[in-house]
C-alpha cells in the first residue's frame, strides 16, 4: 500500500509542477498564434528538410520541462504550417538536448560528458527527424 | 526582488501568471485578440484534457514500477548486452524532470557505471509510454513508431559515441 501511495504522491507532484508550465504555454501559443501571421513563419522555416530541422533541433533544445509540452507546442506549430521535419526535431531536442539543466549535468556527471552527450544528442535530433519524414513518405 | 517572488512562489506558477498578465494587457488594450486567443486556447484545453487524464495514469503506473531503488538494482547488476537493455527500458519507464536523476546516475557513475550506459538512459527518456495516447492522438501510429525505434538505435549509438569520445 505505501509503495502506490508513494506512487501517486510523485505522479501528482509531478503533474502539479507540470500543470501550471502546460496552461501557460497553452494560453501563449494561443496569443502568438492569433499575433503572428502564417507568413511569418515561412520566412524561418524555409521548407529546406535540413535547415528547417537545424532550427527546430535549436528551439527545442533551449527548451525544457515535461514532453507532453514539446506535443502540444508541436501540433500547433503543424497547423500553422511548418513542416514535419522542423516539428520532430523540435519535439526530439526538447527532451534529448538540455541547455538549460546543461550545468546541472556537467557538475554531477562532468563537463565533457555533458558537452559531448548534449551535442550529439542535437545532430541526432536532426538526423532522426529527416529519416522520420523520409519513412513516412515512402509508407 | 522579482528573483525573490519566482523563488517563493516558484518558476512554473511565475511563468503562468506572467502569462495571464499578459493576458489582462491585452484585454484592455486589443479586446478582440483576447477574445480570439481565449476561445483557440479553450479549444486546445478541450482536446488535451482527456489525453491528460490517461498519461496520469501511465505515469502512476510507471512510478509503482521503477523506483531509485530498483533502477539502481537494475542498472548495475546485469553486465554485457543486457545492460544496455536494461539502460533501454529504465530510460523509457523513467518518469519525472531529468534534473532529478542526475544524483542517482552521478553517485552511480562513482560506483563505476558507465558514461555510455548513463547517455543510453538520458537519451531514452525521450521515448516515454505514458506519452502514446497524446503522440498517436496528435501524430499517429506510424510516427510513433517510427520515433520510438530510430530513438532506441540512436540512444545506442549516443552512448557508443559518448563512451567514445569521454574515454570511458
Amino acid at each position: 500500500m505505501k509503495k502506490y501511495n508513494l506512487a501517486l504522491q510523485n505522479t501528482y507532484n509531478n503533474f502539479k509542477k507540470t500543470l501550471p508550465i502546460l496552461v501557460g504555454i497553452i494560453l501563449f501559443i494561443a496569443i502568438v498564434i492569433n499575433t503572428i501571421p502564417s507568413k511569418f513563419y515561412n520566412k524561418i522555416f524555409i521548407e529546406n528538410n535540413f535547415i528547417d530541422s537545424f532550427i527546430g533541433a535549436s528551439i527545442g533544445s533551449i527548451m525544457a520541462g515535461n514532453p507532453i509540452n514539446s506535443y502540444v507546442i508541436g501540433i500547433e506549430l503543424l497547423k500553422q504550417n511548418i513542416g514535419l521535419t522542423a516539428v520532430t526535431a523540435f519535439i526530439i531536442s526538447w527532451v534529448t538536448v538540455g541547455v538549460v539543466q546543461f550545468p546541472a549535468e556537467a557538475l554531477l556527471l562532468g563537463k565533457k560528458f555533458a558537452l559531448t552527450r548534449n551535442i550529439i544528442s542535437f545532430f541526432f535530433a536532426i538526423i532522426i527527424s529527416i529519416l522520420t519524414v523520409l519513412i513516412l513518405q515512402f509508407l | 526582488m522579482i528573483k525573490k517572488i519566482i523563488i517563493k512562489i516558484g518558476y512554473n506558477w511565475s511563468f503562468l501568471i506572467l502569462i495571464l498578465f499578459l493576458y489582462l494587457l491585452t484585454l484592455f488594450f486589443n479586446k478582440t485578440l483576447f477574445i480570439r486567443s481565449i476561445l483557440y486556447a479553450k479549444n486546445i484545453f478541450i482536446e488535451v484534457i482527456p489525453i491528460l487524464f490517461i498519461v496520469f495514469i501511465l505515469t502512476f503506473l510507471a512510478n509503482i514500477w521503477l523506483t531509485n531503488k530498483k533502477a539502481t538494482k537494475l542498472l548495475t547488476q546485469k553486465a554485457g548486452p543486457l545492460q544496455y537493455i536494461t539502460a533501454v527500458m529504465l530510460g523509457i519507464l523513467s518518469s519525472g524532470p531529468i534534473y532529478m536523476w542526475y544524483p542517482l546516475l552521478s553517485e552511480l557513475k562513482e560506483k563505476g557505471l558507465k558514461n555510455s550506459l548513463i547517455a543510453i538512459f538520458l537519451y531514452n527518456r525521450a521515448v516515454k509510454i505514458q506519452l502514446i495516447p497524446i503522440i498517436i492522438y496528435y501524430f499517429g501510429l506510424p510516427f510513433l513508431l517510427i520515433t520510438t525505434f530510430s530513438m532506441i538505435i540512436f540512444s545506442l549509438i549516443n552512448g557508443y559515441l559518448v563512451a567514445k569520445f569521454t574515454n570511458n
